[in-house]
């Protein structure tokens, strides 16, 4: 049939427009090169990795940064750069399963509380607000600290924290959208509630969800990162970076590299994020795009 | 007694209740000879924006001449450039994106410009001010009324707080605003579109501007208050002796209003005309079609003439005549070549090929 | 005859808080109005801003429920929300919007927007659907071939005419037209007007049309209603509206439209005062604080409808027997 054949050209053609935009916005190039950097060493730890992450040896403990350890050696005696590598998956893993839970529950919650409007609105904001009301780290680590100190808990605790920032943002994009003569259009042919939020408001606040998601994505891996430093996330023996500077913290006085490389990944990883997530921001505005 | 630049020497002096202020209106500075030689003249204007798109050539080859006292109409559609051109008069067009790529824009016959930051600040608002269709962006909600009006009026004029507040409520009286003073008491939010557009032409014409430029003033208001501002402007600028350049997109304002009236269609002007004569004998295809297109009040209703196509995108605009693609008059020379603006009258001038330097085959395309 | 369409009594009031230790107070968008309209033939409805006259189209398209009255089409009662309309009815009645820029889902094809009234309501699907997805475009002057592009890739004329396919494809008797030129330019709106009148001479469509432009409103209509401050003030075929109007307000909007002709010159301003807001009516006649010719009961009594003669009717005491 033509019709499958030319719209995914030019949805393709909708992309490679965005590619070409952020290619030459050089703040998002250099986000997007972090990112991607640390996608691929994350993918790769396996190849890249000289050393097994959680191989003991404890003839080589605390050496500092050489030749042989790039980034120096724990007080196990293990490699930090392949701990950092490796670390990289669990610290992307957490990131990119808080953003889908809580960017699709918000989503959802949000368009639905702005679409319906009146006493729905009302109880579901209220919810969200008293969530906001508390520091997102603060809750989440009493959340998790009542869950039990596990990835998954910390995982679960994380999302929690995070949804109602998608779902105040999608409201407020819902309340605008809700307006536009598209929706009166779509209730004149019949359509439902449920349809009209899944077809017509949802699609118009996705870009936004998108800018939101990355930027959520360094502040979630933060507070991941935070959870696993009080040994509340990620548990000794697996390589996350948070976990990492908590251990080296103990030794931050005579051995600097031990806390400091696991630190500077976050670091660098967080603002990988906030400036691909503002470049976004730009590129997916239809003013500026138009 | 302060030393106003550019002010006569005499002291504004306010007058009570609602006399005749033509005694308060700005002297000429030629001692009150208007002499021939018009107050604005633009001559080769480009403008250019950068965009994603490419480079759109917003304006191109513009000359326009503004006399002094009369009420000059600047006709065009959506995206014509018309905004664009009221803009670089004063020169608030957003650069970087913008660029004004060459021509002279000259006030009396200084290039406006070639003029600093500074010396431009002073031709802004004093000589040169401006009021757009929705006054609400050009109010601040958080002051009221007064308190932005005498600021204004003491930012031109050195005067007291008092003085200031007497020409604020003057102005308002000769704008027909009842009730002045309980006026400038209030936050604009608190003023219907009509009595907000009211203010700023008092606010703008107490600075005393020898040129006002009009950017659509009555387009967001309804048909009744409408009248009432387009009354306003016209008696003001009469009794003010200022010049108006009325921007707009309806015939009938320029056909009730203005004194002669420049059509622009994607980026330049195609004619140029006394206001009669171009409503009477409007010579370009495209003022024909946009003459026939208006569904007229009186007579019987027919179908209306249409122009066919829409107008192009400025990063796209055609070679030669910019109309040709739409144009049911066009031959060959209108793809290659850019008809020059020329006087095919006394006062009518037509950029279009079918009226080329044929002097006595000047036959307009038959109806 | 039962006409098509008919508004009886018909009210909207819509609740407005004034501020947190005011009681809230009613907004009457629209208070009392009634017409209607005989198959095939055009009821213009003109009004300045906060005349009511797009809530009026929306009451008759069921966007909204009315506080009071009712809506008939052909002799049935449908007023009530959109949703609780039978769907045999539905699909006859259509809405055209003002802005083509808003009333287009920016991510979705025309053929979906266009084709999705008929899914909905189980008309036709697959090949079916994009057959009469075409021809539909084809009426209103669109090839097939726009049929997989976006809304952002058409001009502003275009968009209103994928608005206008869209109202059309499930082949309605009854269609709103909502302000569907105001956003337009002169020649674009002049293209849309044509369209609109060819269609309904071709179909035999009944029309309401919905304008603050008066001269647009004529050459459309067979009859007009002048709404002011949620009321019908005058009502007349057309031709007899502008050849003898009575009230004052009709003869002021009449007289401060500028023509375009610069040999005939007139006093705009004719009417004074800004139209009060619907939240705060005037006592009495809505219109006695700006009419020129106003009476010592025009501040006391609301005026009734007085049907001065065959098809004509006003309301205003200079008419009163």
């Amino acid at each position: 049939m033509p019709a499958a054949a030319v719209e995914p050209s030019r949805r393709f053609r909708e992309i490679r427009l965005t590619t070409g935009i952020l290619a030459r916005n050089p703040s998002a190039l250099a986000g997007a090169v972090i990112i991607g950097a640390m996608l691929l060493t994350a993918l790769l730890a396996g190849v890249l990795a000289p050393f097994d992450p959680i191989h003991i040896s404890l003839a080589d403990r605390l050496q500092p940064p050489s030749a042989a350890h790039l980034f120096g050696t724990d007080e196990m005696g293990r490699d930090i750069l392949s701990r950092i590598m490796y670390g990289a998956r669990i610290s992307l893993r957490i990131g990119l399963l808080v953003v889908a839970v809580a960017g699709g529950l918000g989503t959802v919650i949000g368009a639905v509380s702005g679409y319906l409007g009146r006493w729905a609105d009302g109880v579901i904001m209220r919810i969200m607000d008293v969530i906001l009301s508390f520091p997102s780290l603060v809750l989440a680590m009493a959340l998790a600290a009542a869950l039990g100190p596990s990835l998954t808990n910390a995982i679960m605790a994380v999302a929690f924290v995070m949804i109602p920032k998608f779902a105040r943002l999608v409201r407020g994009e819902a309340l605008a959208v809700r307006e536009k003569q598209f929706v009166a259009a779509a209730r004149i042919s019949g359509e439902g509630s449920l349809s009209i939020i899944r077809r017509h408001i949802i699609p118009n606040c996705l870009n936004s969800v998108i800018v939101l998601a990355t930027l959520a994505m360094g502040e979630t891996i933060l507070i991941a990162a935070s959870l696993s430093f009080i040994g509340l996330g990620a548990q000794p023996p697996s390589p996350e970076w948070g976990a990492m500077v908590s251990v080296g913290r103990k030794f931050i006085m005579d051995q600097w590299w031990y806390a400091t490389f696991p630190g500077l990944f976050i670091l660098i990883t967080v603002i990988g994020f906030n400036i691909l997530g503002d470049a976004l921001r730009d590129v997916l505005d239809p003013r500026i795009r138009r | 007694m302060c030393w106003i630049p550019g002010y006569g020497g005499e002291r504004y002096a306010p007058t009570r209740g609602k006399r005749d202020v033509t005694d308060t209106a700005r002297r000429i500075p030629q001692d009150g000879t208007k002499s021939a030689a018009p107050l604005l003249r633009i001559r080769d204007l480009a403008v250019q924006f950068e965009t994603r798109q490419g480079l759109a050539r917003v304006l191109e080859g513009v000359n326009l001449d503004i006399c002094r006292g009369e009420i000059a109409g600047l006709v065009g559609e959506t995206g014509c450039g018309k905004s664009v051109l009221a803009r670089s008069i004063l020169r608030i067009i957003p650069q970087p994106p913008g660029r004004i790529s060459q021509g002279r824009i000259l006030l009396d016959g200084r290039d406006l410009l070639q003029l600093s930051a500074a010396q431009l600040r002073r031709v802004r608002g004093r000589e040169i001010s401006m009021i757009f269709q929705e006054p609400m962006t050009s109010l601040n909600p958080v002051f009221t009324v007064g308190n932005q009006m005498q600021e204004i009026v003491r930012l031109h004029q050195c005067m007291d707080r008092k003085e200031a507040r007497a020409v604020c409520l003057d102005m308002l009286a000769q704008v027909n605003l009842p009730d002045a003073r309980e006026i400038l008491r209030k936050y604009p939010h608190e003023l219907s579109g009509g009595m907000r557009q009211r203010v700023m032409i008092a606010m703008e014409l107490s600075c005393h501007p020898r040129l006002l430029i009009a950017d659509e003033p009555t387009t967001a208001l309804d048909v009744t208050v409408q009248g009432q501002v387009l009354t306003i402007l016209k008696t003001l600028a009469g009794r003010h002796q200022v010049s108006i350049l009325l921007i707009t997109h309806d015939m009938g304002v320029v056909a009730q209003l203005c004194d002669r009236v420049a059509v622009m269609y994607a980026g330049q002007i195609v004619e140029q005309a006394g206001v009669e004569h171009l409503f009477a004998h409007p010579a370009h295809p495209y003022t024909r079609g946009l003459i026939g297109a208006i569904p007229s009040l009186e007579g019987e209703s027919a179908l209306l003439q249409t122009i066919e196509g829409s107008v192009p995108p400025p990063t796209q605009v055609p070679p030669g005549c910019r109309f040709h693609p739409r144009c049911p008059h066009r031959f060959s020379p209108c793809s290659r070549e850019v008809p020059p603006l020329e006087a095919i009258d006394s006062a009518h001038a037509v950029a279009c090929h079918l009226f080329a330097s044929r002097q006595g085959a000047q036959h307009g395309p038959a109806d | 005859m039962v006409p098509l369409i008919e508004a009886r009594r018909l009210a909207k009031h819509f609740p407005v808080s004034g501020g947190r230790w005011k009681r809230s107070r009613l907004l009457r968008a629209v208070d009392g109005v009634d017409f209607s309209i005989p198959a095939g033939e055009t009821l213009g409805l003109v009004g300045e801003s906060g005349s009511g006259k797009s809530t009026v189209g929306n009451l008759m398209v069921g966007l909204y429920a009315p506080t009071a009255g009712e809506v008939l089409f052909k002799g049935e009662k449908i007023s009530g929300i959109r949703q609780h309309v039978p769907a045999g009815v539905r699909r006859h009645i259509q809405m055209v919007f003002q802005d083509p820029q808003s009333s287009l889902n920016p991510r979705m094809v025309v053929r979906r927007i266009v084709g999705y009234p008929l899914k909905v309501q189980g008309l036709a699907a697959g090949r079916a659907l994009d057959r009469q997805v075409s021809t539909v475009l084809g009426e209103v002057g669109l090839s097939p071939e726009h049929m997989y592009r976006y809304p952002h890739e058409f001009s502003g004329g275009q968009r209103q005419r994928i608005g206008i396919a869209r109202a059309l494809v499930t082949a309605p008797e009854f269609i709103v037209f909502d302000e569907p030129t105001s956003a337009l330019d002169v020649s674009v709106q002049a293209q849309i007007l044509n369209l609109i009148r060819d269609l309904q001479r071709r179909y035999g469509h009944t029309y309401l049309f919905i304008s603050h432009d008066l001269a647009v409103v004529k050459m459309l209509s067979h009859r007009i209603a002048v709404m002011y401050l949620g009321r019908i003030a005058e009502s007349a075929p057309a031709r007899q509206l502008f050849r003898n109007p009575l009230h004052p307000y009709t003869q002021a909007l009449i007289a401060s439209v500028p023509l375009p002709d610069p040999e005939r010159r007139r006093d705009l301003a004719v009417l004074g005062g800004d139209i009060p807001s619907p939240v705060h009516l005037p006592r009495g006649c809505r219109f006695h604080p700006r009419c020129p010719q106003v009476m010592p009961c025009c501040r006391r009594e609301d005026p009734p409808d007085i049907t001065v003669q065959a098809g004509h009717s006003v309301a205003c005491h200079l008419y009163s027997p």
